[in-house]
């Protein structure tokens, strides 16, 4: 296959960014994404160009790194990551326009990597359970009922890559907090901190600048884990739940 | 707890999807009212004198208009005021936008700000032209609004900004109705279905009904 | 004139720290004899922790829990993303919550025969001892451990044992680990008692008087290089699978921090024992940057195939039964699918060398789920397995619902790693190695769900309890700053390594290298191993790296983000340790576990041992780039599991 991409290229984080073009050939369908700029890296590396930076680690899908939004889709046109997108869903001759995640949460660092750390510290907020090691019951002393573990884990599953607030026109992180507070607030473990953890989660999502819903549904349309949308409804269920409770204190 | 409220995202949401919901509350029985049209002007100018003597004795004659006016009052600013302040925090947390761009969500969702615009510029016209009279066309006579709407609906412009409003209303309220069964946390995967039904067809009801009188007055039907 | 080969057998080492008396009774006795340090002192104490993945953050976590002052790096950009967050299958633990006759001396019995009899006993149990907590301690974290109707937790049997103790969450059970440590370690940064620096990435370890003091690490946004000065510094930067190019660990998994260590005095233990995973999926070509595993549970049910025939073209569909060869069940009929992985691995790399592979080059054998969807019905198997089915599917883009997927072995998972005492000290005094960098407790073959175990195990109750004993008995040490020559000295070592990077301006990608040499390591230092092969590779390396240093092309400079700089110096050590693997390889002349040498097997193509000649672990020391290393034996002892020739059949 023979593409031309089209790449948002930017400096640092203070510099004026463009897109630039450039021409890939020999590419195989059964490459990743990340293989086929991997590819244009080389090129770039050999005439003397600085390669396009982005971030990318595991490479199956599971670590969260990568981050780029290809034809206007964060992680592209399947519903997966980027580094699990393979070339055969595009066809000899496209022009593919790359861009970084958008959002003032998450400024650019250089070229297509963006800065997330916006994220743990909405995790730092409340997004554990308080059970310093060695402080553990049994592990069967609580069961758990199935359905709640379920819930949890569906929720548990989200691997913080940032799509869902590069798809949302409001650059909004609801659906990344709303994954963290439904995992934890299900649980019987997590009952205890049930209200400071969502009212402190929301709070620092709202303190890092991300945007607020207005449930167009792009989040869960981006999200390569299937998060969804129904799980902002959940978490605003918790939110109410906690300030009628702390209303009352 | 109102500082909570009005200081999160979320919770501005919450005074939305409430002020939303007794705005809709008050639209469901606006409309109904404005349906007694078609029973002629001696019925419907009867219901409208009804209107200001409602609850007598117990309260004087307007009280209860009055009450009505001010929990929608409240509701109109409420839910206008965290409108503009949750977009300003949106349009802030999403400053550049991507080079290749896509159409994005439905047609109602992405015309809510704007549709909300329209509609606050058409409540304010509706009361001058049909509550002071201000802007009517013709002589707006106290006490007979069933004049007065046939005089409204007689004219080209009179229709065009009603019906455009009315249907600026019937998206707006598709997705505000779901949108804030979700911000108050009633919705779920089970009710998805029915909830955005139900989104639908108030909005159609409404949207119909409210259409119902300018198509009445210009087929004749009212006159 | 002595070569790299030529090396020196020094003192033997021995690890001092393990109590002697009844093995269950060890990790007790020494908790006891233990100092202590004063909660009030703790505080007044700094701790290094290098990496976050289950090792790390469970570490970092425990150790601010404790009133610690800990300062934290990691290359990613959160310590969320650490690649213990890829493993799959689960966790073992000896709960025996299934009746099945499991114990912790079964899980420890297990474990030093899965190994294949080279790791340490005192280890080995402990490990098993703790297995149990370590559940526990998850669960309270709120890590949604797959559950039954009863709300109970849910067990399979995994890789290689007969009874049912691995613990997991669908097929993502290590991103669930993760995510638990890195929420408790989220919760000491908020708390201001863990000083987080994300995407930093150790350069180099300060010693200083003997011990270690601290490290230099560059940021790698801003490319600033920096010092941190410590009284302890603990290394769960994992393992050096990368080494091999193509692998399944992280693109940016690196051996750098654990080979400056070893540069700077620690010894390196058996770094040719390397687990190939049965079960990844197959390259498909040149481009390959990484190799995707599969979760071995899959071997559960699935069932491994080839044709009889040599160069059989046909669809698997279309091979009738009689025609299929099921090697594993044919070769190993009590264990059959389940069998190790070293065993596994080999028995796929034979078959495709009699011609028998199938997929493209060859390299492959059928993974065949047909029977099980019988069995159980599409629906069953979709609900165990679909997670990975789709991976399969979206990187195939094969559905192995209906065909049979294709699998072949790939580098996994490293045994060896920094020497370490039952403290999990290494041999610089102060520095610490847990979780896959140090060589402790899967001797040369490490069993299915272990590496979670061992790298929690090392995280939350070996390392905080061991590391008081070293702080205690040196509460006092003299501040070390950035004007100490010494400090200076491997600062400016740094910087010069990385100026020359720059400086070289060659014509060759950091990339064309790293994967020269994996596909060097991959011939000869891979699945077997032989005398002259090695030997080849080992005559092969130096001139890769000579060839490195004059033609390696950096673009960018140093003080930006550059990734390119970033991986150039990475494979520098690569270039380095991969020597060390193959001499250790090649000193080894059996068989054993992952290390399999052509010249030691059994008359019918087992591994042979050679337990009156290598019941050691191998350690290194470091004497110079290119230059023969030190060999210093562990010998061990075998006084509750005694060594017997491996058998699976």
């Amino acid at each position: 296959m023979k593409l031309t991409l089209r790449v948002w290229r930017q400096k640092n984080a203070d510099a004026e960014g463009a897109m630039s073009t450039y021409e890939v050939d020999d590419i195989s369908p059964d490459m990743s994404f990340l293989e086929m700029l991997d590819v244009l890296n080389e090129q770039l590396i050999l005439t003397g160009e600085e390669p396009v930076a982005f971030d990318h680690d595991c490479r199956e899908g599971i670590c969260g790194a990568c981050s780029l939004v290809i034809n206007g889709d964060a992680h592209g046109p399947e519903r997966t990551t980027t580094c699990q997108l393979h070339m055969r869903s595009f066809r000899d001759g496209d022009t593919i326009d790359i861009e970084p995640w958008r959002a003032s949460a998450f400024p650019v660092i250089k070229d297509l990597v963006v800065d997330r750390s916006a994220f743990d510290r909405i995790i730092q907020a409340g997004g554990y359970i308080t059970a310093p090691t060695g402080s553990a019951p049994e592990a069967h002393a609580t069961p758990v009922p199935k359905a709640d573990a379920d819930f949890a884990f569906e929720h548990a599953e989200c691997i913080g890559c940032g799509a869902c607030v590069a798809a949302c026109p409001n650059g909004a992180a609801m659906l990344f907090t709303s994954a963290k507070v439904n995992h934890l607030n299900v649980l019987p473990q997590g009952a205890p901190e049930r209200e400071t953890r969502v009212l402190d989660m929301v709070a620092q999502m709202d303190a890092e600048g991300f945007g607020g819903c207005t449930l167009t549904g792009e989040c869960a349309t981006a999200c390569p884990k299937g998060i969804p949308l129904v799980s902002i409804t959940s978490m605003n269920k918790e939110w109410l739940r906690a300030t009628r409770k702390a209303g009352k204190r | 707890m109102a500082r909570t409220m009005w200081d999160s995202s979320v919770g501005k949401k919450t005074v939305m999807a409430v002020s939303g919901v007794i705005m809709l509350l008050y639209l469901v029985a606006h409309m109904i009212g404005n349906l007694k049209i078609y029973f002629g002007a001696g019925e419907f100018n009867h219901y409208a004198h009804w209107l200001r003597t409602v609850g007598e004795p117990f309260m004087h004659y307007e009280w209860t208009l009055w009450l009505i006016r001010i929990v929608l009052v409240v509701a109109v600013v409420a839910h206008a005021t965290s409108a503009y302040q949750l977009s300003r925090r949106d349009i802030k947390a999403r400053p550049s936008k991507y080079v290749h761009k896509k159409p994005r969500a439905g047609y109602a969702t992405r015309t809510m700000r704007w549709g909300g615009v329209i509609l606050g510029l058409f409540i304010v016209w509706h009361l001058l032209d049909l509550t002071t009279g201000t802007v009517h066309s013709g002589g707006f006579q106290e006490g007979h609004p069933y004049q007065n709407v046939v005089d409204t609906f007689s004219t080209w412009y009179g229709n065009v900004i009603y019906i455009v409003a009315m249907l600026a209303l019937g998206l707006h309220i598709r997705h505000g109705f779901w949108s804030a069964a979700q911000t108050l946390g009633v919705g779920s995967r089970t009710r998805d279905r029915a909830l955005k039904t139900l989104a639908n067809v108030l909005a159609l009801l409404l949207t119909a009904g409210f259409i119902a009188v300018p198509v009445g007055v210009m087929t004749g039907v009212v006159s | 004139m002595t070569t790299y080969a030529d090396y020196a057998t020094g003192a033997p080492v021995t690890d001092t720290k393990a109590p002697a008396g009844p093995v269950r009774e060890r990790w007790d006795k020494r908790r006891f004899e233990a100092k202590l340090v004063n909660p009030a002192n703790r505080r007044k104490h700094t701790i290094i922790v290098v990496g976050t993945g289950l090792a790390g953050g469970s570490a970092g976590a425990t150790l601010a829990e404790q009133g610690y002052h800990v300062v934290q790096f990691c290359y990613q950009d959160s310590p969320r993303r650490a690649h213990s967050i890829a493993a799959q299958g689960g966790i073992n633990a000896a709960k025996n919550y299934r009746n099945d006759g499991d114990s912790i001396h079964r899980l420890f019995y297990d474990t030093v025969k899965g190994g294949d009899f080279r790791a340490r006993e005192s280890n080995v149990h402990r490990l098993a001892q703790i297995s149990v907590e370590i559940i526990d301690q998850c669960v309270a974290q709120g890590v949604p451990f797959a559950r039954e109707y009863g709300g109970l937790l849910d067990t399979r049997s995994f890789g290689g044992v007969q009874v049912s103790r691995t613990f997991y969450a669908r097929g993502q059970t290590g991103q669930q680990l993760l995510l638990g440590a890195y929420q408790a370690l989220s919760r000491q940064i908020a708390a201001g008692n863990v000083e987080m620096h994300p995407r930093t990435e150790m350069l180099d370890l300060i010693v200083v008087d003997g011990r270690a003091r601290g490290i230099v690490a560059r940021d790698l946004v801003t490319g600033r290089i920096d010092t941190y000065f410590a009284d302890a510094v603990v290394l769960a930067s994992g393992g050096y699978g990368n080494v091999f190019y193509l692998s399944t660990n992280a693109m940016n998994s690196n051996a750098t921090a654990v080979w400056r260590a070893h540069r700077r005095g620690a010894y390196f233990a058996n770094p040719c024992f390397t687990q190939i995973h049965p079960t990844c999926i197959p390259r498909t070509g040149d481009h390959q940057s990484k190799l995707t595993l599969m979760s071995e549970s899959l071997r559960n049910d699935g069932r491994i195939w080839v044709p009889k025939a040599q160069g059989d073209t046909r669809p698997p569909n279309e091979i009738p039964e009689d025609e299929r060869d099921y090697y594993l069940e044919r070769i190993y009929p009590s264990f059959g699918n389940l069998v190790p992985r070293d065993i596994a691995s080999r028995a796929a790399k034979n078959v495709c060398d009699e011609g028998r592979g199938v997929g493209p080059g060859g390299q492959g054998v059928y993974l065949d789920f047909a029977d099980a969807i019988r069995r159980m019905g599409r629906k069953a198997v979709e609900d165990k397995y679909g997670n990975l089915f789709d991976m399969y599917q979206r990187i195939t883009d094969e559905d192995p619902y209906e065909v049979p997927m294709r699998i072949y072995p790939a580098v996994h998972y490293t045994m060896g790693g920094l020497w370490v005492d039952y403290d999990l000290q290494t041999t610089i005094p102060g520095l610490f190695a847990i979780g896959e960098a140090n060589f402790s407790d899967h001797g040369a073959n490490r069993l299915g769900a272990s590496a979670l175990m061992q790298g929690l195990a090392d995280g939350y109750f070996v390392l905080p309890a061991t590391i008081n004993d070293y702080l205690a008995r040196n509460p006092h040490q003299e501040p070390v700053t950035e004007g100490h020559p010494v400090v200076q000295e491997v600062l400016a070592e740094t910087e010069d390594r990385i100026n020359l990077l720059l400086a070289v301006d060659g014509d060759r990608t950091p990339d064309s290298f790293h994967r020269e040499l994996g596909e060097l390591m991959w011939e000869f230092c891979g699945m077997a191993r032989s005398d002259t092969g090695l030997r080849k590779a080992l005559e092969r390396i130096p001139q890769i790296r000579e060839e490195f240093w004059r033609r390696i092309k950096v673009p960018g400079t140093g003080e930006e983000f550059n990734q390119s700089l970033e991986k150039a110096n990475r494979i520098v050590d690569y270039l380095e340790l991969a020597e060390l693997m193959c001499l250790d390889a090649l000193h080894r002349s059996e068989s054993c576990g992952g290390h399999f040498r052509e010249e030691s097997q059994t008359p019918d193509g087992e591994a042979a041992r050679k337990d009156e000649e290598f019941s050691y672990a191998a350690a290194w020391e470091f004497t110079g780039t290119g230059e023969a290393p030190v060999l210093h034996k562990e010998d061990l002892v075998f006084e509750y599991v005694h060594p017997t020739q491996r058998s699976y059949a």
